[in-house]
């Protein structure tokens, strides 16, 4: 009995200590002129739509849920935050070249298609992120249009 | 007292809990990064000492020629419907990519190639922690990559640029056989596909 008390004291004490390492939170005021949405005529639906469910981890700015700054919870946000902006960071877009741009939008719509991204670790809080399919296809129109067009 | 040494020793435990915790990830980092660095010394170690033809005009260097093969290794892992191998040799070849030197070409060569050279480390990574379907897919993409490569480089042998009109919408690939080995479908198709072009 005595053992089952020291091990939940020294969880709850790890759990009070790991509160107090900092992490480094994704948010930024301004919009660069670099934006995806800056630089494409992007439709007001899938504006909204890619905000919701792509932008949190895709661009500078994430608007976080109110656990985030409970860990161990902060640091798988940064870790997944970290990740998707190394792979696509929206704010960048147009520092892109066209091949990379090629890339990028061709793997959009591999991953919408085969329903990969939004993760579902982040759909199972952000259910508005999912997409319908009616979405999914607006979407995949539309980036397949800009793929053609570059 | 002791009730305050008890607690003191608790916090002490935590906080060495989360000290151990904490360095176990950092060496697991150092160690895979370690791994990237013998890759990369495996690659060199390879061996194509013909640094003396750089210059030629007939075009191929030995930076290209690398990668060329590592490409050629990874396409018939795809031929051969082998994943596995398919990973290692994506990752191999993301490193023979990342020590391309450009340096001997023009500025507008160069920044062509800095470009194609980075969508292609992407792609090569991929296709090292992909499952079949998927590498093929970035096989595509990365096939174009070294394909615009080539037509600033060169090559050293001769090469042949295959077709298979099927896969997603028509693509290409690069082979130094005349004969047709489809990377995108492997057995199930093996010689679906033309030549569309001849390099050298």
């Amino acid at each position: 009995m005595k053992i089952v008390k020291i091990i939940t004291i020294v969880l709850l004490v790890a759990f009070v200590g790991i509160q107090f390492i900092p992490t480094t939170r994704n948010q930024s005021d301004t919009v660069p002129s670099t934006d995806f949405m800056l630089v494409n005529n992007v439709p007001e639906t899938i504006q909204k739509k890619l905000q919701v469910s792509c932008y949190d981890c895709h661009s500078n700015n994430t608007q976080y849920p109110w656990y985030n700054k409970i860990q161990p919870v902060a640091w798988f946000l940064e870790d997944h935050i970290k990740e998707g902006k190394a792979e696509l960071n929206f704010n960048e877009w147009d520092s892109l070249s066209s091949r990379r741009k090629a890339s990028k939008l061709r793997s959009i719509i591999k991953q919408i298609e085969n329903g990969e991204m939004p993760l579902d670790s982040y759909t199972l809080i952000h259910s508005e992120a999912t997409f319908t399919e009616a979405e999914a296809e607006e979407l995949i129109n539309f980036i397949t249009q800009l793929k053609d067009s570059l | 007292m002791s009730k305050l040494k008890s607690t003191l020793g608790i916090v002490a435990i935590a906080f060495i809990t989360l000290t151990v915790m904490s360095c176990k990830d950092n060496s697991k980092e150092q160690n895979s990064t370690d791994g990237d660095h013998s890759e990369m010394n495996h690659d060199n170690s390879d061996g194509h000492h013909d640094g003396e033809k750089r210059e030629m005009a007939m075009g191929g260097d030995s930076n290209t020629q690398a990668v060329l093969n590592d490409y050629f290794n990874l396409k018939n892992a795809l031929v051969g419907d082998d994943n596995g191998k398919a990973k290692e040799l994506g990752a191999t070849l993301a490193t023979s990519l990342g020590n391309f030197d450009a340096s001997q070409y023009n500025d507008t060569q160069q920044s062509e190639l800095k470009d194609i050279v980075e969508d292609a480390v992407e792609h090569a990574e991929h296709i090292s922690e992909s499952d079949i379907a998927h590498q093929r897919e970035h096989f595509k993409v990365l096939s174009k990559d070294v394909i615009d490569m080539v037509a600033i480089t060169g090559a050293e042998m001769k090469l042949y640029e295959q077709f298979c009109p099927m896969y997603d919408g028509g693509t290409a690939w690069l082979s130094t056989k005349e004969e047709v080995r489809n990377p995108y479908y492997g057995s199930q198709m093996l010689k679906c596909g033309k030549v569309q072009r001849e390099i050298n």
